[in-house]
């Protein structure tokens, strides 16, 4: 059986290309790149490269990229670095602003530093999943350190208006900076606490402009296996004078930000996978997009369309003006997730659920639950995210395929109102 | 999570799946907020043996709304009944549904007691 893949959010394969461009590097060119022999310095010199690519890509500067072991661990060394960092120079009571929406690698994070003395405000969002730039400028206050908000949201799709935030947080430190330079004496100790900006950019970059410049970004985190290279390595952008402690120490790697002998041939295949990626200032605006973009649009778009026609009472929770061309995040009321998701699987198409069936916890999604959606209709949610390699014909086989197993279900449940 | 081929056998060709429209008894249990609920008719006639006369399930079928355990665990019990005692299907325990489907990933377990817990409900309701 020919297996088609609809889960670009939880990982994407790995393209031939960028595969063959790691191998030397589990062979012959396996020498650490802090050795300065000239085995060692074969394989600085391929980091240097997709240091250089992975810095093109997001117009920062080289020594600004920091190589970790993927999204999680940088998501982890920007808010736990940035906050001990804070805590160091003798704020008391550092505060965070994030979001309900988040990937658990922040939010947990964030919990974490509430137990340990920091003090976080997750920002609702709206019906559509999305944050409300409103929202963080009222949050800010005189202690605020960090704001965290993803880029994208992975289950809904859900582009968050990162650009305007990192708008707002610039101004408000930009005020502050000037308040304080007109104040007698300019002590240095005064000088007003400059507020961060982090974005997990995990699900963005196949789609959307990661110029951290133009977005006003401080600290970026992304990982390799979403835009189709390996698993196991990734990315945090900390930009040149943000305090950042590291988490993980030892041998001084990456400037003492992140220590560990670093992952080569991982580092390699994402420095391949980023060369894929373009960097344009409105892709996407109004669900507007180019190139493969709007290839998968089209395709995701025909999917909603032939479901939408196939299946009475059917939600679609992707608000496709807003959010990723690959995303079509469905409730098909009265079939439980994770039940379709096994029939679809047993039927060659692989697709994500967000219900508690298929969590291990009690409780739906709390993406789900945030943008107000129902616990009994959360637990119905079925995620398909396309790919490049996504084609027509999977398309249609999963229109033609779908809407006899969301019958069956909801012929074998007993009548209930939702 | 891995489900048994036994677990998976019961999802695809699930067993004594429908309504049974002059039911003796009717039990419901679990909840769409958690997720899964499970309805459970039965069919109930005297059986003589002898000269005892004895309760026996005649029919039974389901409807369920849940994963693809609740589902199994739906199936499997009520192949277990069908055609038993009453006296001896009250004995029934969770864990000889879950022997049945050859296991249950622990995150599982309490799909076993939705199952028992609709039958429970229907055989309270027939003794009233």
């Amino acid at each position: 059986m020919k297996r088609i893949y609809l889960d670009h959010s939880a990982t994407t394969p790995v393209d031939k290309k960028i595969l063959r461009a790691m191998l030397p590097y589990f062979g012959a060119d396996f020498g650490n790149p802090s050795s300065i022999h000239t085995f060692g310095q074969k394989a600085a010199a391929a980091v240097d490269a997709a240091r250089e690519q992975v810095a093109g890509f997001l117009n920062c500067n080289v020594d600004e990229v920091v190589f970790t072991s993927g999204a999680t661990e940088s998501d982890n060394l920007a808010i736990r670095g940035v906050i001990a960092a804070a805590k160091k120079k003798g704020v008391q009571k550092p505060h965070i602003i994030t979001s309900l929406i988040e990937h658990p690698a922040v939010l947990e994070t964030c919990a974490e530093m509430e137990r340990e003395g920091a003090e976080v405000t997750y920002l609702r969002v709206s019906p559509t999943g999305l944050v409300r730039t409103e929202d963080v400028k009222k949050a800010i206050k005189e202690n605020t350190v960090l704001v965290t908000i993803m880029y994208v949201n992975s289950e809904v799709g859900s582009i968050q208006p990162v650009r305007e935030i990192g708008k707002i947080i610039h101004k408000i430190n930009e005020a502050r900076l000037n308040e304080w330079k007109k104040t007698k004496g300019k002590e240095p100790l005064s000088r007003p606490q400059e507020i961060y900006f982090h974005t997990d950019a995990t699900q963005a970059p196949n789609f959307l402009n990661c110029d951290v410049r133009w977005n006003y970004i401080d600290l970026l985190s992304f990982s390799g296996h979403k835009i189709y290279g390996p698993k196991g390595v990734g990315v945090l952008y900390a930009r040149t004078g943000v305090p950042l402690r590291a988490v993980q120490t030892g041998g001084h790697h990456e400037n003492s930000r992140r220590s560990g002998t670093l992952n080569v041939p991982g580092i390699v295949g994402l420095g391949e996978a980023v060369k894929a990626l373009k960097n344009k200032p409105d892709e996407g605006k109004d669900g507007r997009w180019t190139g493969t973009n709007r290839k998968i649009a089209r395709l995701r778009d025909m999917l909603v369309k032939g479901l939408e026609k196939s299946l009475p009472g059917i939600v679609l929770n992707t608000d496709r003006k807003h959010a990723t061309p690959a995303h079509a995040h469905f409730s098909f009321v009265g079939a439980e997730g994770e039940s379709v998701l096994i029939a679809l699987d047993l039927a060659g198409v692989a697709v994500s659920t967000g219900s508690a069936c298929a969590s291990g916890s009690l409780k739906p999604s709390h993406v789900l639950l945030a943008m107000g959606i129902k616990q009994e209709i959360a637990h119905h949610s079925i995620r398909f995210t396309l790919g490049k390699n996504t084609t027509e014909e999977e398309i249609k086989k999963v229109i033609r395929i779908l809407p006899p197993i969301i019958k069956k279900f909801r012929k074998m449940s007993p009548e209930l109102k939702f | 999570m891995l489900y048994t081929k036994e677990v998976m056998k019961h999802f695809q060709h699930p067993h004594n799946q429908g309504v049974i429209k002059d039911a003796d008894s009717v039990g419901e249990a679990g909840n769409p907020v958690c997720g899964d609920v499970m309805k459970i008719y039965l069919k109930i006639v005297d059986k003589k043996t002898g000269s005892k006369t004895k309760k026996v399930i005649k029919d039974v079928k389901f409807e369920t709304l849940g994963c693809a355990a609740a589902i199994a665990v739906s199936s499997a019990l009520t192949d277990k009944i069908k055609g038993m005692e009453i006296e001896k299907v009250l004995k029934i325990q969770k864990d000889d549904i879950i022997k049945d489907l050859g296991g249950l990933p622990p995150a599982k377990i309490h799909c076993s007691m939705l199952g028992l817990e609709a039958l429970d409900e229907a055989l309270k309701e027939y003794k009233k």
